[in-house]
């Protein structure tokens, strides 16, 4: 008797212990998601104001300047029908370059610049990014 | 003489069909025929070795009349990258995953001679099925030696990012790891279809998941330092989906070693040893098609390609569906093992292994969710590293504290104040030191819990090995410490390396800083006591790229310590750019620089330069870990069974 009273405290204690584990890690799940945008998504204001979202389009060739920290950098993000300005200040991934697909993560100003905290180039030269047309 | 390229197309047939025939010959009911399992196995493997070097000869000669050389390799590529080239593409790689296989069937074939031989068979024929479906997919939808006719001059030169000494070995090993647990797997699979599984299976299994296990971990470690110095300009893990699908086999596998331990000891948890080993592989199965697939950088990469898309879902459909059903059905046959008391060695490591299995499975949702959700076209979206960073730390303290308990406690029966007794003083140890230690620099929690882990556990493997010394009788102290087995040691190097790895994960966490910037030529720019004075750059040209480097000096206190190149390189063929960071590795720190791009009118450039406290100590941590798993390996009884036969009793 005794061991069957043991038996169903470790059995209720492991299904406790699972579910405050599966509601913390929905929860984590849920604040961490990040979603991605193309230009005309923003534009139409579908995009969070205050949380960061991904912003995914072609570099407009010509549109890449520097600021005269050496660091800063300001180019158009496109998907051939609207196109969004981005900020960045750091140092650009090697595939990042004009006239090619681009991947920024961070917010939307109040200005309609998006300022990005990272730029992102985990895939090779050939990469268009989700609707672009 | 044909040319490589024919032999290796006709070999790979040779392999389908002698696989094939390996997998079937279980099912024959001939038993008279079983012992041809293991010839067929060894020949496999030499068919598929053939295709293989064929391949590597074919990269090696420039042959650009085969497509895969064409596409990813060139005549001006250095010899090593022209054979590291061979498993870059999407076909190579799945070519040397075979080799693995067969290599891996060659080995079960060759260290199984005391095995009853329709075991043998059996377990061959789960091996020999593995590899039908990934040959059968090669030669159907994913060839590494289709033509390219007419050949063109010369090739379109590999990813500037694969050129690297990285490229050479990791694959391969992180292969060797993946493909190890499909021997473990075989072994769950023959066992469930027999109907019988005991402690000498679990003996059998322990040292393949072992090695198989060992090539992982460096492999992942590998892969991590590539990235750090390669591409993730100074950062060494990125929750990214390439490295979650190799991290998650890991997790499971380690959840799988302790496992086994249990059911050769105790015969305890059988059902969940074999449960793990099914997931194991499958993960290792998953983790293949989630990289060589092209999902991850766009689900819709498969709707060019429908069938090699239709065909690695059904076959991972096939595998892992056909081995949870077979599963669902005798796990009931398995039993359940010897029974054990809520505080016990035994609970402690069931424990250990459902955190492992809670940490892998919030890592599968957070790397597959995106994935569903963009295949049901119901949006894109991302999941963040914040979120794997907590659900980790939460998940692992835990698993850190046990790992502590868990070699300390007793079988079958623990107890609590004993345990208390036994472990205050490498608590009270752990406590003080996690406290004090980070005051000398500055004091932060998560350094302090990182440390807290660190000192408990290897405060508890010494109060462990101690203990074990005190209580043998009269010896001298050395003819005890080499009576213990091997197993133990190796026990306790793997944890001491989870130590090493967790110092090092903390204080670079803690204590790492950055500065992007603009130097001129003449700057100086100070960063942890160190100054470091940009002169400037110069052209320079490698075998198949030229580059721009920089020159660096580095001060400590006025006295110049090194000297610091980071390149730029851009490659003549593809004209991909590519950053060759400068990275000066120390015991307690690593310095790194990296150039970024010109700025400014004075000559000047950007710059990342980094200062990186205890970061080498993450992959010395886990090659010490890998370096258990090889310790016991050595242990004495996983030797004796290869040489002894074993009473195997045979299902009539």
């Amino acid at each position: 008797m005794k061991r069957r009273h043991r038996r169903i405290a470790f059995v209720v204690f492991a299904l406790c212990s699972l579910s405050i584990a599966t509601a913390l890690i929905l929860n984590a799940f849920n604040k961490n998601l990040v979603f991605y945008f193309t230009p005309s998504q923003v534009a139409a204001k579908e995009a969070p104001v205050s949380r960061d979202f991904r912003l995914g389009g072609m570099v407009v060739a010509g549109s890449v300047r520097r600021d005269a920290d050496g660091l800063t950098t300001r180019f158009v993000v496109t998907d051939n029908a609207l196109a969004i300005p981005v900020v960045y200040r750091g140092i650009l991934p090697d595939l990042f370059k004009e006239g090619r697909g681009c991947v920024a993560q961070g917010k939307i100003g109040a200005d309609g610049t998006f300022y990005a905290e990272q730029v992102l180039a985990k895939h090779d030269e050939n990469y268009m990014p989700p609707g672009t047309m | 003489m044909p040319s490589p390229a024919t032999i290796g197309q006709f070999t790979l047939i040779a392999a389908l069909l002698l696989a094939a025939f390996q997998a079937i010959l279980p099912i024959l009911r001939k038993s008279s025929w079983l012992p041809i399992a293991i010839p067929i196995a060894r020949w496999q493997f030499i068919a598929v070795a053939i295709a293989f070097f064929s391949l590597v000869y074919s990269f090696v000669d420039n042959d650009f009349s085969v497509l895969n050389v064409a596409s990813n390799s060139n005549s001006q590529l250095p010899l090593n990258y022209r054979i590291a080239a061979s498993w870059g593409s999407h076909e190579g790689s799945l070519l040397l995953w075979t080799l693995m296989l067969a290599f891996w069937t060659a080995a079960v074939s060759r260290y199984t001679r005391h095995l009853a031989i329709a075991t043998v068979a059996r377990v061959l024929g789960v091996m020999g099925f593995i590899s039908v479906g990934f040959l059968l997919f090669m030669l159907t939808a994913s060839n590494p030696f289709t033509r390219l006719i007419p050949a063109p001059l010369d090739g379109r030169d590999l990813n500037p990012l694969l050129q690297d000494p990285g490229m050479v070995f990791h694959p391969p090993m992180l292969y060797m790891g993946y493909v190890g647990f499909s021997v473990a797997f075989a072994f769950a699979v023959a066992a469930l279809i027999q109907g019988r599984l005991d402690a000498a299976w679990a003996r059998w299994s322990r040292p393949w998941t072992l090695i198989a296990w060992a090539f992982l971990t460096c492999g992942i470690a590998m892969g991590s330092y590539w990235s750090y110095y390669v591409q993730g300009w100074g950062g060494w893990w990125f929750w990214d989906p390439v490295e979650n699908a190799s991290f998650m086999p890991w997790l499971v596998g380690t959840a799988l070693i302790h496992s086994l331990a249990v059911t050769e000891k105790r015969g305890a948890f059988k059902s969940w040893t074999v449960l793990l080993a099914i997931a194991a592989f499958s993960l290792s199965l998953l983790g293949t098609f989630l990289v060589r697939s092209g999902v991850l950088t766009s689900v819709h990469a498969f709707a060019t390609d429908p069938k090699r898309g239709i065909f690695i879902l059904g076959f991972l459909g096939i595998v892992i569906g056909g081995s949870l059903t077979l599963y669902a059905w005798r796990a009931k046959q398995v039993g359940l093992g010897s029974p054990f008391d809520i505080v016990s060695r035994e609970s402690l490591l069931l424990s250990n292994n459902v955190l492992l299995a809670v940490a892998a499975a919030s890592v599968l949702l957070g790397t597959m969710y995106p994935l569903v959700i963009d295949a049901l076209d119901l949006g894109k979206l991302s999941v963040g590293p914040p979120y794997f960073n907590t659900i980790f730390v939460a998940v692992m303290a835990p698993a850190m504290f046990l790992i502590g308990v868990g070699p300390i406690a007793r079988w079958k029966k623990a107890s609590i104040p004993e345990l208390v007794r036994r472990l205050r003083w490498a608590f009270a140890v752990s406590v003080i030191g996690a406290l004090v230690i980070p005051f000398y620099v500055d004091w932060k929690p998560l350094v302090s819990l990182g440390l807290l882990f660190a000192i408990w556990i290897a405060a508890t493997c010494a109060l462990s090995l101690f203990e074990r010394l005190k209580g043998a009788g009269h010896q001298s102290l050395l003819s005890k410490m080499k009576s213990m087995p091997r197993g133990y040691y190796g026990m306790h190097v793997a944890h001491l390396g989870v130590a090493v790895l967790i110092v090092g994960v903390a204080v670079v966490t803690g204590y790492e800083l950055e500065k992007d910037l603009r130097m001129d030529p003449g700057d100086i720019v100070s960063i942890a006591g160190y100054d470091f004075q940009f002169k400037g750059v110069s052209d320079v040209s490698g075998p198949n790229y030229v580059a721009v480097r920089a020159d660096m000096n580095v001060f400590q206190n006025g006295i110049l310590i090194l000297k610091m190149h980071p390149e730029k390189r851009l490659y003549n063929v593809s004209g991909n750019v590519l950053t060759n960071a400068a990275i000066d590795t120390g015991v307690f720190r690593d310095l790194y620089a990296a150039l970024g791009e010109p700025a400014g009118p004075n000559g000047g450039w950007s710059f990342r330069i980094q200062y990186k406290p205890f970061v080498d100590w993450i992959w010395a941590g886990a090659f010490l870990m890998a370096a258990g798993g090889v310790l016991a390996l050595t242990d004495r009884r996983y030797i004796s069974t290869t040489r002894k036969p074993l009473e195997v009793r045979e299902a009539a």
